[in-house]
């Protein structure tokens, strides 16, 4: 009898280990990252693949930041997310307790395993001379950038313009605030994403530069050769996109290992080569240095030191009657 | 010899011109644009966006989003026409308009208040996690979304139609002893097919194209829950614009036939169409 | 013609027919209609509310919510109005002319019920757009269509026009041409006649095309978004600000604006039921 009962508790745990062998993820993430995750994907499965024999698929979702965060809170079945700002993670660990409220502090680095910033994207030859921040708000120049409300890129973009006036020599909170304010008042078309925007300024012939993530404007380039410049600003910010597992999924689904795995794998040399290829600054010095002359040096500052993290940008800055809201004032 | 209510050549070549013109900038136009746009790399180019994998999983979805959504509505439709045109009864205006509401409500709305049914913060999503069913974010939602928007579509075309035929052949028949479904059947589905035709193939073509509320319940999983307006989105955003506008073509190709097979039927059946109409 | 009793307000449901099948069609009626469309809506109903009234009055007063409701209503509205003059000849001239590539273009009016609205969207700003077919030679004179309010409008007009036009085919064709001859005979002009008596037939057929192009309009996203320029206070459309504001989490002040959406449509589509209903009863 005993013997029956262990054939099938051996069968029951040979079919489970055979069903294990096939593991799907489903990794949310933000807009501009489709190319970076298509080529991670394949390279993590070849990986797990040679490790443990399991098959891995990884399916993508992508949409602008905010509304994915919003959707994994409504129940889409993310298994790790990837969004362009932290404070996007830490609303679905607020609002729907999917995960731990220190998320940020698990992975090294603020888990945020490359980073990128904000740059200008010019027409070839740069016609307007458009060479730091002041230019953007000389009389005549149109400046394309997305919504902050609903584009992290666009957020970050604020939020380099900022750090920017209040920084420079001389600079203040206020000099900060009429300076952003001038800059939107020479934007003719907010779109709702990044990817919008770019679409705007490439193939529309909207507006003369275009506030870009970098890789977005690395990208550009890259697809189009011989339309377009881009000029880094004297100073910029870091923009950091975080990633993290979101733990309710994993736990439901049984995929915590390789969600874990997944994450890991950007921080590889291999992960890190792949990222520095998709135009995103690695974190790795030794690969970040090889790359040198993609990613030029320029000043960063960083959203802690400027802005005392992220949980307060979005209170000051772009919550209903924030600072943002208050340039699109009625003009009365 | 002009007869008195005809209007002179003037007007008439006015209004011709006005029509044709206001047409082809209004409607003409951004359909040759979406054609062009597509084969702007030739034909190959526009073929292969459509074999792509991803391409191929949205055109699936679409399909069997339609094959549930435009059945449903049918039957409901049929339904409806036949409550309000062949019985008097209080809250009638009420009832048409409460079938006509999905026509207004704006597309974001109608996803919108999916999730806030289905969605894990919303009235049933905690129970339905427990349970391990997905609504929202899965092929359920993105059919009810679809069952929403088209909801009037059949409903729509019948009632003025079954309205004004009254109800006369079917009370003979049913007085000489016909059943009601022989009575539908025999007496009221030919008066309509044509209608009711129609009624599908417009149901089919939105069905088909929504973009708005789909794309509030999707989740935009790709290959799994994107369906072909979101797919268009996606290839759009991808700098892939031949690709997206070859997607487009497709869904415009669709409704073109719709169209196409619209006034086909009007021309061959055009003598029957006016019988039933002036009945 | 349609043996529509006037029904006394304080008249019981009842079924007078000796159709069969009133208690099924009505049972199957109702339960779809509630299951996919009634109790879902209840959801957007009851969600503002944990605003408070207060709350849900401060949410749709808002400055940018007022402007996108202006520009929402206000675009469908002028969208309707350019709908009924334009929509109200196409159909004249379908109706009573014939011309070369008429079936083609009666045809083509369905296309906006057809076409997704998203390619529509970006079809449109392809157009207009400055580097457009139509947009580079209207900006030379110096006309700007994508990316402004007016661009919203030209996209609600293309998504309203079928409406107008679909309502009032049927009606010309069956208008008969004797009353047009009596007062031609008569002495009228051909102007007069128009106006005297074509006109006032076809108004009620009018008014509810020109209604339902303007409800449908009110709501309309996925073909406007493209072309609008989004810019809040000035070309940010409604359902635009209910994306922003769930993009913010705040679900309330979505479903607040939402619910003012759904009311405004509902009351104009209950008001042109309740009109065709009170001209069927009179006819």
């Amino acid at each position: 009898m005993k013997k029956i009962h262990a054939l099938i508790a051996a069968i029951v745990l040979a079919a489970s280990s055979a069903q294990a062998a096939d593991v799907t993820l489903l990794n949310v993430s933000y807009d501009p990252t489709r190319e970076l995750y298509k080529n991670v994907n394949a390279a993590f499965a070849a990986e797990w693949k040679a490790k443990t024999g399991d098959n891995v698929t990884i399916n993508q979702s992508h949409n602008g930041s905010g509304s994915q965060a919003r959707a994994v809170i409504d129940g889409l079945d993310a298994d790790v997310v990837t969004l362009a700002l932290a404070y996007d993670i830490d609303a679905i660990a607020q609002k729907a307790q999917l995960l731990p409220a220190n998320w940020q502090k698990r992975l090294p680095d603020n888990s945020t395993p490359y980073t990128s910033t904000i740059v200008f994207l010019v027409r070839k030859g740069n016609p307007w001379k458009i060479k730091d921040w002041p230019d953007l708000v000389k009389p005549g120049i149109h400046v394309i950038t997305p919504n902050p409300k609903t584009s992290g890129g666009a957020r970050w973009a604020y939020l380099a313009a900022w750090a920017y006036a209040e920084k420079k020599p001389g600079g203040s909170k206020e000099a900060a605030q009429k300076f952003v304010h001038e800059i939107y008042a020479h934007v003719p078309v907010l779109d709702t994403g990044a990817r919008g925007a770019t679409t705007n300024f490439a193939q529309r012939g909207i507006g003369d530069v275009l506030l870009s993530w970098e890789n977005e404007a690395r990208l550009a380039v890259q697809e189009e050769p011989g339309k377009f410049d881009i000029v880094y600003p004297s100073n910029s910010i870091l923009a950091e996109p975080p990633v993290s597992i979101v733990d309710k999924n994993v736990d439901r689904h049984r995929t915590r290992k390789v969600a874990e795995a997944y994450l890991q794998f950007l921080y590889s040399k291999k992960g890190q080569e792949i990222e520095a290829h998709n135009f995103y600054r690695p974190r790795d010095p030794a690969i970040l240095a090889a790359h040198a002359k993609d990613f030029p040096k320029i000043t960063l500052y960083t959203i802690d030191d400027v802005f005392g993290g992220w949980t307060k940008a979005q209170a000051t800055h772009f919550a209903d009657g924030g600072v943002f809201d208050q340039i699109y004032k009625p003009s009365k | 010899m002009r007869r008195p209510t005809d209007d002179s050549i003037l007007t008439r070549g006015l209004l011709i011109a006005i029509t044709i013109g206001f047409i082809g900038i209004f409607l003409l136009l951004p359909l040759l644009t979406v054609f062009t746009s597509a084969l702007a790399n030739g034909l190959q180019a526009a073929l292969d966006a459509l074999r792509d994998p991803d391409a191929i999983s949205a055109i699936k979805l679409t399909l069997i989003v339609a094959a549930i959504a435009v059945p449903l509505n049918l039957v409901f439709g049929v339904c409806a026409a036949w409550l309000v045109s062949k019985y008097d009864f209080r809250g009638k205006s009420l009832l048409i308009s409460l079938i006509d509401l999905p026509f207004s409500v704006s597309p974001v709305v109608s996803g919108l208040i999916y999730v806030l049914m289905f969605g894990l913060q919303g009235w049933l999503g905690p129970w339905l996690r427990d349970h391990d069913i997905r609504i929202i974010f899965a092929l359920p939602g993105i059919v009810l979304a679809t069952i929403f928007v088209t909801f009037p579509f059949i409903a729509r075309e019948l009632i003025p139609l079954m309205t004004d035929q009254g109800r006369d052949e079917e009370e003979a028949a049913v007085t000489l002893g016909a059943s009601g479904l022989q009575t539908f059947l025999r007496v009221t589905l030919p008066n309509i097919k044509w209608a009711l035709l129609y009624g599908v193939l417009l149901c089919n073509a939105r069905a088909m194209g929504e973009f708005g509320a789909v794309s509030v319940v999707s989740g935009h999983i790709r290959g799994l829950t994107n369906t072909m307006p979101l797919h268009v989105e996606v290839l759009y955003n991808d700098y892939q614009y031949v690709g997206a506008f070859a997607v487009a073509s497709l869904l415009a190709l669709l409704a073109l036939v719709t169209l196409t097979f619209k006034s086909l039927l009007e021309w061959r059946y055009a003598d029957e169409i006016a019988a039933t109409h002036r009945h | 013609m349609r043996s529509a009793a006037i029904s006394s307000p304080f008249a019981r449901l009842r079924n007078p027919s000796v159709l069969p099948g009133f208690g099924l069609t009505l049972g199957f009626t109702l339960f779809y209609l509630s299951a996919i469309v009634l109790i879902p809506l209840t959801a957007l109903l009851l969600k503002p509310w944990t605003l408070g009234w207060s709350g849900f009055i401060a949410a749709i007063t808002e400055p940018r919510v007022l402007a996108a409701l202006k520009l929402s209503f206000g675009g469908a509205a002028i969208a309707a109005v350019v709908n009924a003059v334009f929509g109200l000849i196409v159909a004249w001239t379908l109706v009573r002319y014939r011309f070369p590539g008429k079936r083609l273009v009666d045809a083509l009016v369905d296309l906006p019920f057809a076409l997704p609205t998203a390619v529509a969207g970006i079809a449109l700003s392809a157009l207009y757009a400055s580097n457009g077919w139509l947009g580079g030679p209207l900006s030379l004179l110096n006309i700007k269509i994508a990316f402004t309010p007016i661009g919203v409008i030209f996209a609600l007009i293309f998504i309203g026009l079928p409406f107008v036009v679909r309502t009032l085919q049927p009606v010309i064709a069956d208008m008969s041409a004797e009353a047009e001859e009596a007062a031609a005979t008569l002495g009228a002009t051909r102007f007069q006649t128009l106006r005297r008596v074509v006109l006032p037939a076809l108004a009620p057929a009018l008014v509810t095309g020109t209604g339902l192009a303007f409800a449908r309009a009110v709501g309309e996203y996925g073909s406007v978004i493209f072309i609008a320029g989004n810019l809040p206070m000035k070309s940010e459309i409604a359902p635009l600000l209910i994306i922003i504001k769930l993009q913010q989490y705040d679900y309330e002040g979505a479903a607040a604006i939402g619910l003012v959406m759904l009311a405004a449509s509902f009351v104009i589509i209950l008001a042109l039921n309740l009109f065709q209903s009170l001209l069927a009863a009179r006819r």
